[in-house]
């Protein structure tokens, strides 16, 4: 087995226009650039991409928003500090748009990583976000039914891989990406660095079976 | 009519956080609580981006680029720290195991309702990050925020006019002004920013103020 790729172009070549796209990151942070410039190279566009925020500048998901190849958002934070293409296109109603509390937008993809039918949770009870979904009375307590979120590909960034696919992290470079990893189909993973050895079990956050492939590139803009 | 600076907030705000407490610092101004943490308390900040143990910014030219707080800020770890991925960091938030959170805030009313993440503005995209799921798991809830609004209009309300975060929610708000707790009354005094009288901070809150219970 060995899931390592040349280079980024082979990693996104699988993309097709209309597919659900997880890209990890929470702000600057844990953001696989190399894999959307590729993606944005590549052409693929109608996508739906799930992130926590919406880009910011004139990097990363922002320049998939600029280039016009996104249908829909789906994210917990869309507008952040410079995040000037996501309200360019959210304005002039070029693209959709779901709002997910962070914490139900992770559960969720872990659910459908997980092979679970959905969660019940209290984030959201009686809230605009909780309108026409299912509730309950738990203990006492509201709480909201919220469905999986699965994706036909996730891209994401990770420090270290082996050809088996396992991953470790830096810091809070991990956020999203792990939980992504469980809930694409296709996952790939671009690192700062291939490891020739195996990861030390003890050291995988990511285990292989998460992720389809790896390619490496240590720049990080 | 006296107002506390933000830092001064800050500092009041720090006064009441416990030592050996798990805090989270909400975006923007609750960040700046930490540095005014009194001298001999331990207390462990927690960001929703998979850290426990938040330190202070880093010198100039020392960032780590991927070591950011919530606030996308750079930070440093400090000793005894944990980095972990969203679903955990977020079982932390709605499982109850983090003590205390201090949150900014659009709006609050008297029954502990929070408003802190859309606006009425169908043009401004909402925004709600993590702050829905703060405030259903984690037990006490401290809002900072100035007192009124830019225009002199009150954001302590009977009842929230923007989009709820969370129903019931708050348990205390410091603003430049005031202190209050929510209770089942309303709001109740806890203290007045020295040189303020009860009738002047009742006059810019947009609900009845209860005096202290007699001691």
């Amino acid at each position: 087995m060995d899931k390592r790729l040349p280079d980024l172009a082979a990693a996104v070549a699988p993309i097709t226009d209309g597919a659900v796209v997880m890209i990890g990151g929470f702000g600057s942070s844990g953001i696989p650039f190399g894999l959307i410039a590729a993606l944005l190279e590549q052409g693929a566009s109608g996508l739906t991409v799930i992130s926590n925020n919406a880009g910011a500048g004139e990097t990363g998901i922002a320049t998939l928003l600029k280039a016009g190849r996104v249908a829909k958002v789906i994210c917990s934070y869309p507008r952040t500090p410079g995040s000037i293409w996501f309200e360019r296109r959210f304005e002039a109603g070029e693209i959709a748009l779901e709002v997910v509390p962070q914490g139900t937008l992770a559960e969720r993809i872990r659910a459908a990583g997980a092979g679970l039918g959905g969660f019940f949770t209290p984030t959201g009870y009686g809230t605009l976000l909780a309108q026409g979904k299912e509730t309950r009375i738990i203990d006492g307590v509201g709480h909201v039914l919220e469905a999986p979120l699965r994706a036909d590909f996730a891209l994401l960034r990770a420090e270290r891989a082996d050809r088996w696919g396992n991953l470790s992290f830096h810091a809070t470079a991990r956020n999203f990406n792990p939980v992504m990893a469980m809930a694409a189909r296709h996952a790939v993973a671009e690192v700062r660095q291939l490891s020739d050895e195996p990861l030390d079990p003890e050291q995988v956050v990511t285990p292989g079976i998460f992720v389809q492939a790896v390619v490496e590139y240590g720049v990080r803009p | 009519m006296i107002s506390l600076s933000d830092n001064a907030l800050a500092a009041r705000v720090a006064r009441d956080i416990p030592d050996g407490s798990y805090v989270n610092l909400g975006i923007g101004k609750p960040t700046h609580v930490s540095a005014f943490l009194p001298e001999g308390r331990e207390v462990i900040y927690h960001s929703e981006n998979g850290i426990l143990g938040v330190g202070p910014t880093p010198p100039a030219g020392q960032e780590d680029v991927e070591l950011i707080d919530a606030s996308k800020r750079f930070v440093t770890a400090v000793p005894g720290a944990a980095y972990f991925e969203h679903a955990d960091s977020f079982a932390m938030m709605r499982g109850g195991h983090i003590d205390i959170a201090v949150l900014g805030a659009y709006q609050v009313a008297e029954n502990g309702d929070l408003a802190n993440w859309a606006t009425l503005d169908e043009k401004y995209p909402p925004a709600v990050g993590g702050a829905m799921d703060l405030v259903v798991g984690v037990p006490t809830i401290l809002v900072m925020m100035r007192h009124v609004n830019r225009d002199g209009s009150p954001k302590l309300l009977r009842r929230c006019t923007f989009p709820l975060t969370g129903l019931g929610v708050v348990s205390r708000i410091y603003t430049d002004l005031a202190v209050l707790d929510v209770t089942p009354e309303g709001f109740r005094l806890v203290e007045l920013t020295p040189g303020n009288s009860l009738s002047e901070v009742q006059a810019l809150t947009g609900a009845p103020i209860l005096h202290p219970m007699p001691t």
